[in-house]
């Protein structure tokens, strides 16, 4: 047990933090003048996260709970994953969304406080991927929400996903 | 009955192992009977417009039985046997086909929102008795997992019932497959549940060949095992960290959680993608290892000779997890029995079954591997149960780095277009995915159908979690990790 914990302290696996997307970044940063300075200065450098699973295969799931992991060490950012709707900043939607999950959807961002972004994470949320032509899915997330932030992916590694939530927080600075 | 009431039902010896024979409703109704008894396992149920499938197991005796639906409907088995009771209400659901005498027929993945949907009201089951309160949880849960909804009755803090209600996820993925052609098909089946994509993919290949009549080759054959053992020790990897960190112990989730990450970068490294999407195809497997593939899946398997007997010890050791994990949550053999619950669920709970032995497909008979299996049935026995599989995925996955190298690459094999059905049980960490397949005479997919093992697994959970305390529904369903997608399909 003690050789557990003294391993933790004697070689920390957290690696390096990847370069934010420069191009979200700019297309956030125009998004951050509408929304002000106000918005700015509410949320600085920490962003709560609630993330929705609106049907996917789980796939994506896989990876942003690895972002939790000692490599990646997501709250090292001030990025943090919340329970609850009411205490998030950012929706983190996966999924080609069902016709079953879309009133969850729409109910849990509802709940959310503004200011309040969404981002859609994976191919499915992004474009509905392999299940644009499903009879059940009502398709990408922008179909049911406001999408300010995209990162694709099948699903998005790790490195992926960070770098997009970065450039969440760089075009807040 | 020694003969076996399966060759009987089907009425020859086939050279097939899964021969499929239409039987009339009489024999039918005389299946639910022998389902009933616990003379033969079912292994899936489903339909396709007006056919009836039901796949059933006696020993090691596997067959399909097929009846037609007279005006739509056919007799209900579920009213005999209780694990056929949700197939059913999602056939009904996707086909319109009547199961006649079902005890429950609400609808399960329909929720009235599909086109021409029955409207949103849904009767959950009614609890009574003096001092109930209820819980509804979900389909929005507090972490990063898959949708749906858990409607607890308690009695103070004890858990009285729990009902499930699934098919948030349900992205009509069988649908989206008819018509497809077979490489669009192998990457919707990898998309079934994202966890199980290599077990899923290496099932529809099975699936197609068998439908084209080929094999896929050799060094093929042993980089799908590769695969599905490394999908294994991820899993495994992950769930017990994350069990143990429902257990309020977050250090072993946190040296766990390394592991995993490392068992997804040896992955990317040799397969080029860390949860290894789309690398079996039908006819083989996308590309050959990497170069430097190999090595790194050595290099892996040396950290994990070397972390994880700390960790398991550290598991085994620590009392304020025992007290957790010992008699929580308990299976009972007979009900894991009933329900042929398949994976670690089954498996902890005395049921000695795993497809890589008992269907041996693949190249799985030529590598010698144990099954462990436990009687407790209790979190602590999942729990145990998967560390064992951890270590026989590790003598696995060195027995096919052997073989490998006396396996040239060969290009996958071009399937022939050609009329065919195929079936497939593949061992995917969660337990046994069924797969069905019929290729049309042009070589696409005229139907598919795919069994989920959490289909016979999700009802146990409600059982076993009777008499628990709330808080310890967490513990309980992270030990038995069910899929939501690969469920809801």
């Amino acid at each position: 047990m003690s050789k557990l914990l003294w391993q933790g302290l004697l070689a920390p696996l957290t690696e390096p933090a990847p370069l934010a997307d420069a191009e979200a970044t700019a297309a956030l940063r125009a998004l951050g003048r509408e929304l002000g300075a106000a918005t700015r200065r509410r949320l600085g450098r920490s962003l709560a996260i609630r993330e929705l699973d609106a049907g996917s295969c789980n796939g994506c799931e896989l990876e942003i709970n690895a972002l939790s992991n000692a490599f990646y060490d997501l709250e090292r950012f001030g990025l943090r994953f919340v329970a609850s709707p009411r205490h998030a900043d950012v929706l983190l939607v996966t999924g080609p969304v069902t016709l079953n999950m879309r009133e969850a959807m729409e109910r849990t961002w509802r709940a959310m406080p503004a200011p309040k972004f969404v981002v859609a994470a994976g191919d499915c949320a992004v474009g509905c991927g392999l299940f644009t032509a499903s009879p059940v899915c009502v398709g990408a997330a922008e179909k049911v929400l406001p999408v300010d932030l995209r990162i694709p992916g099948c699903p998005p590694d790790p490195t992926g996903l960070l770098r997009g939530l970065l450039s969440l927080i760089e075009a807040n600075q | 009955m020694t003969e076996g009431v399966l060759t009987a039902l089907t009425g020859a010896a086939h050279t097939a192992r899964w021969p499929r024979v239409a039987v009339v409703a009489a024999t039918w109704e005389e299946l639910g009977d022998l389902l009933a008894a616990g003379t033969v396992d079912l292994v899936s149920l489903w339909a396709e417009e007006s056919v009836v499938h039901a796949a059933l197991r006696e020993g090691t005796a596997t067959a399909i039985l097929s009846v037609n639906a007279t005006q739509g409907r056919f007799p209900s088995l579920g009213r005999h046997h209780p694990p056929a009771l949700r197939l059913e209400r999602a056939i009904q659901d996707l086909t319109g086909l009547v199961a006649d005498g079902i005890p429950d027929g609400r609808p399960w993945l329909d929720h009235g929102r599909w086109a021409g949907g029955t409207g949103t009201s849904y009767e959950f089951l009614p609890v009574e008795g003096e001092g109930l309160h209820q819980i509804p949880v979900g389909p929005v849960h507090a972490g990063i997992i898959e949708p749906g909804h858990f409607r607890f009755t308690a009695h103070g803090e004890t858990v009285v019932r729990l009902e499930q209600r699934l098919g948030y996820t349900h992205k009509g993925t069988a649908g989206l497959m008819r018509g497809a052609d077979v490489s669009h098909a192998a990457r919707l089946a990898g998309r079934v549940s994202g966890d199980a994509t290599v077990a899923y993919a290496f099932a529809f290949a099975l699936a197609a060949e068998q439908c084209a009549g080929i094999a896929a080759p050799a060094r093929a054959q042993w980089l799908r095992i590769l695969m599905a053992e490394l999908e294994r020790l991820a899993n495994h990897l992950g769930d017990i960290g994350a069990i143990c960190n429902d257990a309020a112990f977050a250090i072993l989730l946190a040296h766990f959680g390394a592991l995993r990450e490392r068992v997804l970068r040896a992955s990317s490294a040799a397969f080029g993608h860390r949860l290894m999407m789309d690398a079996i195809i039908p006819g083989g497997v996308a590309r050959d290892i990497a170069p430097d593939g190999v090595a790194a899946i050595e290099a892996l398997l040396a950290t994990l000779h070397h972390q994880l007997p700390r960790l398991v010890r550290t598991y085994d050791e620590t009392n304020s997890l025992q007290d957790r994990t010992v008699s929580t949550g308990i299976v009972r053999a007979a009900w894991a029995r009933q329900f042929a619950a398949g994976g670690f669920i089954g498996r902890a709970a005395g049921r000695d079954f795993d497809a890589r032995r008992c269907g041996a497909y693949g190249g799985y008979d030529e590598l010698a591997f144990d099954v462990p299996v436990l009687e407790a049935g209790d979190v602590n026995a999942r729990v145990w149960v998967r560390i064992r599989e951890l270590e026989q995925s590790m003598t696995l996955i060195a027995q096919v780095l052997q073989r490998l190298r006396a396996a040239p690459w060969q290009p996958p094999i071009p399937l022939p277009a050609r009329e065919g059905e195929g079936v497939a049980l593949v061992e995917s960490f969660r337990g046994d995915v069924f797969l069905w397949l019929r290729l049309s005479p042009d070589g696409r997919v005229a139907a598919c159908h795919f069994r989920d093992p959490s289909w016979f697994q999700w009802p146990l959970l409600e059982a076993a979690i009777e008499n628990n305390i709330v808080a310890d529904f967490p513990l309980c369903n992270k030990s038995f990790n069910c899929a939501y997608s690969g469920h809801d399909g």
